[in-house]
């Protein structure tokens, strides 16, 4: 996912070259390529130093960071925030044939039975949310989100789906919606990556690591891809043997060789190595001691069900909030494990029961330590399931035309349900929300119009949500 | 109207205002006294903002305005831009309206002109408003060659690389740099030609050798290595979003290394590169199209392929064919045409119709996997068959009536056979684990799209009312199956795990009655076998194939089995089962036939099926019959009347006949015992040509469910024309390499320049269209362009000239105040200096160490990795990473094994793309994580620890001596005073912590903890664990990864 249009800028790159800047600073090419985003806002400078310096979007924004719960494989609306009673009562009848005029479905034949929600819903908080019986702990927090029933994409196999999702296009090779917000904003933290992921459940997600590849824009607005366990990021520890002292006195005799070598020979792009070098070496102790949920208190582990040293979706949300304590930009959990075509009920209740409390216990903490109102958190899948059934009665099939997700903190009007399906959550009816409508509204938030965050790429301007997207004003607090 | 505002006097004072910027800022924009030149100044400017709604796209196109041709702009009266009368000239009014309503680009556009941009506009309706098309669309023409007459210029100039460069030079009033010292030239020649640092040795031949021949002696013996394939071959490989995998959910491991080592050889034998774009495009079409030549249809084939559950196999080979356009675009056009997949190009002149032309070319092949043998191999065949030849010409020498004993077999045979019915199946959705059935037309049904390792496919048939004695299963072959089918194993085979039958009255279709089989029979009865390994589904339970009854025998550890070895398994078959009494009703019947294919392997997210590829039901009411020995090539050739029959025909007939001769047992036997001795080769994924041509659409938005009119093959009406050249994928690739081509020779020769220098000529590689960036050096581009053509086609010739001239063999300093002039070095005053490719970072650390092994070729190694990337919930599924012990640990980094959804990580943080699609141009960064990988990664960690037994071996006799042999493997230079102090006070310290105990000298000197530690002679622990550490330090330096 790297190639890109480093060069192609229209910045007067000279300032790059300023001695005090030499002394102090690294630089790096995706410095240089930020200027021509910049440029218009007079701050190519800061950029110039430090291509993941923080950075003022178009507008004041709402939210400052984003964490992205992806639920891969497509969980069922169905059965989670969309309850049909007249599915219920049209169970084990063939769906309208009209509903099914121009229908694709990926494994079963569109006519097929329908099937009637396998939970029970009842409503909740004061905004009188309708939840599933398989989502208590989301219940309890209700009035703090945004649920979206009537979510639209254009994707039913995985693949597509999730890069669709997570870069606009179903196409590989576009920057992901992390790798946008980074190059946008650049991170506040000197010390961790801007953008960083995670990955639970019983897979990996279906699109690899061109769900949170940089495509065309520079590779370090890349996710980093971290670990519950072990290294979080890889080649972090030092070679066995080498201890804290020789390391540092490795690392800063190999500063001063550089440095050496910068007055030697004059090219800026060493300073910038040895910036690297700097910023590796502080990594090396502000990972482990970021990885280590140990310091957390014993009630904070409870709240989310989380365990220090046993990977989990709980750990990593937990992990998700300090990183955003410590000023990383954007993190994203992917949780493959929804793609129900069997076992539904079974499948369902073990998923929720991963990921429920973990889910809400994010919003609760990122709301009692003040930092709901500046961070966006996202809740959904790539899809949706059909209303009709897949094999005997335990499963459904994937299905494009309407799911649903949720959304909290970070300037989203909080307590609201947005949109609706047909009697039979077959179509979204009102209030359609895209998943280019979902980008524009994340970009949105963060200070972004998102027809104006631009790259140039093969002659052409590029956006996240290419030539769609709406910012969804009904989501807005 | 206050003077102020008057259109002209604005533009003026704006005019002068701008000269003033311009001529501080002479890098970047043209100086305004200059005569302006419309290709070069002003079309960018118009195709950025105007372009978009009065360019090329007739469906965007406003006002009926075109200001991208000649007659729209400035061909008439009332033309916008008016030659010579800038006031009088509408666009320019409208550019500098101060009315929101009437300036251009409009507000909503998102588009705008800075001031200098109309300025130049207008300075050039100014003079005259010359028109020209796009530079890239017109055929390059040799430049003059520009001259100098001073001594200082004579002297430097080496060849006319360096005329056109210090044409440039002087205009701008800089002066090339001084030429690079030899050290710095040798190692910059080396990581250019070879992608490897030179050795100690190297150097110290070039020092020594002082005549004038030295360096070319150098150019030479390094354009001679095959590691100049394998570097260069790397960059085309980019270009060709080569990788091992297929991409999407399952990202399945697919063999197709035979195209990357083809890539490499092409390179190093110096294939011409118009051949080298045919044979990729179309070498199975040129005449007696070799192995090698349909192995280079691989570039075609390197698209990602879908195969997750659910997918319509249509919808992600028109993804691919997509890719493919873009990579031809994009690698041998040096075009960006996707636009036009969706609707006409907004900048280019290329509609949507015409890029649907040249997809059509593409349009008419199979996705084959052929099978392929390395030349060892290949001798193998060839003395296999030789030997098999020779036993039958014996056999027909020493019975010459073979001729009649045949005839009279063939008579015996000819007529045996029952008639079958083919059935028209229909298949059940639900039973088909997510695979698709596709039916060809014949009665077959053809496997596609996600490949479940086990399942059980129910296929329903309604018969007319007749007698049912048997039912016959023809397994048949298919292009698009793995090595020919018939089976979709990566051997191409199949296992039948059960055959089952119901039968229901039509007319009764509930009264279903299970049909007894009795009998079974096949055409490849093989002897029972266990299962093979690559089909291990970890059950325990052994598993088997072997003759047609495991079909019937109720079990489904036994299946029928079509793996009748390498060089036999990939042809038809056939199985007969016999119901125990014929099924007939008279409202005629509904049979249920029940495919189990359960002989996969335990992981459906790999390459583990075994089922059928391509396969056909029929029905007999002859009773008893059994399935026909004779293969169905055979039979087909029976049915050509014997004196019409070629030589190879009879031949074929003869082979079978044989067989079938009982006393020519002994014969018959030696033939088997060779075909057992046949190698098992590999394979690769080609083109082949369909029979039929497919129809090409017009697709609404590129959606393959949206066909429009009918496409003919065709070429775009702004490039040169296809003549003469057939219109098929052969002619397509011949006319992407016509000498007329305007952008061919041009995109290739900018992308050789953009590999030396950092930067192309055209810094948009990828496109040299409209909305690429004017060339810094537009007749030497071009001069390249004809002259690379002229020396036909030599990529060697190219490379030598390049590194001849002056401007490549300038030092790469960097005095501040060239940095603060051309900060990317676009006009060349000096060398070029960057971090080198993530596989020359590897291969740097090797080859100083002296790990590198250096072979050449073959399957794709697998370096160390953390096992953790390549298993759930880190990667989709689990993936095979079986790392490579001995010395495939070291091989060159061209050769590691490539996943696209989880790419090797040490190459991933330095840039290397993943083969998602065609990149013509890499991104260089410089990250936090690249320096984690260089320090801390275990390979890179081994270099450092054998560069320090190395250093302590052969280094020298006291430690400044090994601190410059350290330098001189890294960076081929000795260390500086400063540097060996830096460096020495770095020993003692390090010395001195291992010598107080702080930590085990062992666990850091130790290359294998299995074993015990191996010393350099005289060396301790503590020793050479210290000049680990130090070597470490020196495989880091910005320097060691660097051009310089």
């Amino acid at each position: 996912m790297n190639c890109q249009d480093h060069l192609h800028s229209g910045a007067d790159p000279r300032q790059v070259s300023r001695r005090w800047f030499l002394e102090q600073c690294g630089i790096g090419v995706g410095g240089i390529a930020l200027s021509h985003l910049l440029g218009s806002r007079g701050s190519a400078e800061t950029a110039a130093i430090n291509p993941l310096a923080a950075r003022q979007p178009h507008f004041a924004p709402k939210a400052k960071n984003v964490i992205f719960l992806f639920m891969a494989g497509a969980p069922s609306h169905l059965e989670l925030f969309d309850y049909k009673p007249q599915l219920a009562k049209f169970s084990g009848t063939l769906p309208p044939p009209e509903l099914l005029a121009g229908y694709r479905a990926a494994f079963i034949n569109p006519n097929s039975k329908l099937l009637g929600p396998k939970f029970s819903f009842a409503r909740h908080g004061a905004s009188g949310a309708e939840l599933s019986e398989l989502l208590p702990h989301l219940a309890g927090v209700a009035d703090e989100v945004a649920i979206v029933k009537s979510m639209v994409t254009d994707a039913f196999n995985h693949a597509p789906g999730q890069i669709l999702m997570s870069t606009g296009s179903q196409q590989f090779g576009r920057p992901s919606v992390g790798a946008w917000v980074t190059y946008g904003l650049g991170s506040e933290s000197q010390e961790l990556p801007g953008f960083v992921v995670f990955s639970s459940g019983k897979k990996g997600p279906s699109g690899g690591n061109s769900n949170w590849g940089s495509g065309f824009l520079p590779t370090v607005y890349q996710g980093v891809q971290f670990r519950g366990s072990g290294d979080p990021v890889l080649y972090l520890s030092n070679p066995p043997g080498v201890d804290a002292t020789l390391a540092a006195d490795s690392v800063a005799t190999l500063g001063r060789l550089n440095k050496l070598r910068l007055d030697a020979v004059g090219d800026p792009e060493i300073a910038t190595r040895i910036h690297s070098f700097e910023m590796a070496f502080r990594m090396q102790s502000s990972a482990p001691e970021l990885m280590d949920l140990s310091r957390e208190p014993q009630k904070v582990l409870d709240l989310y069900g989380a365990q220090p040293g046993k990977p989990s979706f709980a750990n990593n949300c937990l992990l998700a909030r300090r990183l955003v304590e410590r000023g990383v930009r954007f993190v994203e959990i992917f949780h493959e494990a929804w793609d129900q075509h069997g076992n539904l009920v079974k499948d369902l209740r073990q998923n929720c029961q991963d990921t429920d409390q973990a889910s809400a216990a994010l919003i609760k903490d990122l709301k009692q330590r003040g930092m709901l109102d500046e961070t966006l958190v996202v809740w959904g899948g790539e899809f949706g399931r059909t209303p009709m059934v897949q094999g005997g009665d335990d499963g459904r099939d994937h299905h494009p035309n309407a799911f649903s997700m949720w959304l909290a903190g970070g300037g989203i009007k909080p307590g609201i349900t947005l949109g609706e399906t047909d009697e039979l959550g077959f179509n979204a009816t009102r209030d359609r929300v895209h998943v280019h409508d979902l980008h524009a509204t994340l970009l949105h938030l963060l200070g972004f119009d998102h027809t104006r965050l631009t790259y140039r790429f093969q002659g052409r301007d590029f956006r996240l949500t290419d030539v769609e997207g709406r910012v969804v004003k009904e989501l807005l607090a | 109207m206050p003077a102020l505002f008057h259109p002209r006097l604005f533009v003026e004072r704006a005019i002068s205002a701008i000269v003033g910027v311009l001529m501080a800022n002479a890098v970047a924009c043209a100086v305004a006294d200059e005569t302006i030149d419309f290709a070069r100044d002003v079309r960018p400017i118009l195709s950025a903002a105007c372009f978009k709604c009065h360019g090329p796209d007739d469906k965007e196109r406003k006002a009926d305005l075109r200001l991208d041709t000649r007659e729209g702009a400035v061909g008439s009266s009332h033309a916008p831009f008016l030659a010579g009368k800038p006031n009088e000239s509408e666009a320019l009014r409208r550019m500098t309206s101060s009315d929101p309503e009437e300036r251009m680009p409009p507000g909503d556009s998102g588009k705008s002109l800075t001031a200098d941009q109309i300025a130049l506009v207008t300075k050039w309706v100014e003079q005259g408003a010359r028109w020209s098309s796009h530079w890239a669309f017109t055929p390059p023409q040799r430049p003059e060659l520009p001259s100098f007459s001073d001594a200082s210029s004579v002297a430097w100039i080496r060849n006319p690389i360096d005329a056109f460069v210090l044409a440039r030079l002087k205009r701008e009033g800089l002066s090339p740099s001084s030429e690079a010292d030899a050290t710095t030239l040798v190692r910059r020649l080396a990581l250019d030609l070879v992608g490897l640092p030179p050795t100690i040795d190297d150097v110290g031949r070039f020092q020594a050798d002082g005549s004038p021949d030295a360096y070319d002696q150098l150019v030479t013996r390094w354009l001679d290595s095959p590691h100049y394939g394998e570097r260069w071959g790397r960059h085309w490989l980019d270009a060709a979003r080569y990788a091992d995998s297929d991409g999407y959910e399952k990202d399945k491991s697919r063999q197709v290394w035979f195209y990357r080592d083809w890539v490499i050889g092409a390179l190093n034998r110096d294939l011409p590169y118009d051949q080298f774009v045919v044979e990729q495009l179309a070498g199975d079409l040129l005449p007696g199209a070799t192995q090698e030549q349909r192995v280079a249809t691989g570039f075609l084939r390197n698209s990602m392929i879908n195969e997750e559950g659910g997918v319509h196999p249509e919808q992600f080979r028109m993804e691919a064919m997509f890719d493919r356009m873009d990579a031809v675009g994009k690698s041998m056009l040096g075009l960006t045409i996707q636009c036009a997949q969706c609707h006409n190009h907004k900048f280019d002149p290329l509609t949507q119709e015409e890029y649907y032309r040249m997809f059509a070319f593409l349009n008419g092949a199979h996705e084959a996997n052929m099978a392929v043998y390395t030349p060892a191999e290949e001798q193998q065949r060839a003395d296999l068959f030789r030997r098999i030849g020779e036993i039958e010409a014996d056999l027909k020498h020493r019975h010459a009536d073979w001729p009649e004993r045949m005839a009279e077999w063939e008579t015996s045979v000819s007529a045996n056979q029952p008639e079958w019915t083919i059935v028209e199946p229909i298949v059940d959705e639900i039973s088909t684990g997510g695979q698709k059935y596709l039916p060809l037309g014949d009665g077959s049904l053809l496997a596609q799209g996600y490949a479940p390792t086990k399942h059980r496919v129910k296929i329903t048939v309604k018969s007319a009312p007749q007698n049912i004695a048997a039912f016959r299963l023809e397994l048949l072959t298919h292009a698009d199956l793995p090595l020919n089918g018939p089976g979709r194993s990566i051997l191409g085979t199949a296992a039948l795990s059960e055959f089952e039958v119901e039968a229901a009255p039509a007319d009764a279709p509930d009264k279903i009655e299970k049909i007894k089989l009795v009998a079974a029979s096949s055409d490849v009865e093989l002897p029972q076998a266990p299962l093979e390994a690559i089909f291990d589904d970890r059950s325990g339970k052994p598993r088997v194939t072997g003759p047609a009854a495991f079909a019937i025998d109720g079990k489904q550890e036994t299946a029928w089995g079509t793996n009748a070895g390498p060089g036999r398994r990939n042809q038809a078959r056939k199985a007969v089962f016999v119901a125990e009494k014929p099924i007939a009703h008279p409202a005629g019947t509904v049979l249920n036939i029940f495919l189990s294919q359960n002989h996969g392997g335990w992981n459906s997210d790999d390459n583990q099926n075994c089922n059928l590829g391509r396969f056909r039901l029929s029905i007999t009411g002859s009773a008893g019959p059994s399935a026909d020995p004779l293969p169905a090539h055979v039979r087909e050739i029976l049915a050509v009347p014997r004196e019409q029959r070629t030589a190879e025909q009879t031949a074929a007939v003869f082979s079978h006949w044989r067989t079938t001769v009982p006393d020519w047992r002994p014969e018959n036997e030696a033939i088997e015992a060779l075909w057992r001795g046949h190698p098992e080769g590999s394979s690769q994924l080609v083109l082949a040509e369909r029979a039929m041509r497919r129809e090409t659409h017009l697709l609404k938005r590129g959606d393959f469910l949206k066909p429009e009119k009918t496409v003919e093959p065709g070429v775009p009406d702004f490039l040169h024309p296809l003549g003469d050249l057939p219109h098929n994928r052969l002619g397509f690739a011949r006319w992407l390499v016509d000498r007329r081509s305007p952008t061919t020779a041009r995109a290739i020769v900018n992308r050789i320049w953009q590999a030396y220098f950092g930067t192309g000529l055209v810094s948009t590689s990828e496109d040299l269209g409209s909305q690429s960036e004017a060339p810094s050096h537009p007749e030497l581009l071009d001069w390249l362009a004809v002259e690379f053509m002229d020396h036909g086609w030599s990529l060697k010739w190219l490379h030598r000239l390049i590194v001849n001239s002056a401007t490549y063999r300038q030092s790469s300093r960097v005095p501040p105040e060239l940095l603060a002039r051309d900060p990317y070095n676009r006009l060349l005053a000096r060398g070029a200096r960057f971090r080198v490719e993530g596989e020359v970072v590897r291969d740097i650390a090797l080859a100083a160490s002296g790990l590198l092994n250096p072979r050449l070729g073959g399957p794709s190694a697998f370096p160390p990795a953390p096992e953790f990337l390549f298993l759930p919930p880190t990667s989709y599924g689990p993936k095979i990473w079986k790392q490579d012990s001995g010395a495939d640990r070291y091989r060159r980094a061209v050769y590691t094994f490539r996943y696209r959804s989880v790419p090797y990580p040490v190459l991933q943080t330095f840039d290397a793309p993943n083969g998602d699609f065609s990149c013509v141009r890499r991104v260089r960064s410089n990250t936090p994580l690249q320096a984690l990988v260089t320090l801390n990664e275990p390979l890179f960690f081994e270099c450092a620890q054998a560069l320090a037994t190395r250093a302590l071996e052969q280094g020298g006799a006291n430690e400044e001596a090994r601190i410059d042999y350290l330098f001189r493997c890294c960076v081929a230079r000795p260390a500086t005073a400063e540097e060996r102090r830096e460096l020495l006070d770095l020993l003692a310290r390090e010395t001195k912590h291992l010598a107080d105990g702080w930590t085990d000298p062992q666990a850091i000197a130790n290359r294998d903890a299995k074993n015990p530690l191996k010393l350099p002679p005289g060396a301790t622990p503590t020793q050479l664990a210290a000049w680990t550490l130090l070597s470490r330090v020196v495989l880091n330096l910005d320097e060691t990864i660097t051009k310089e």
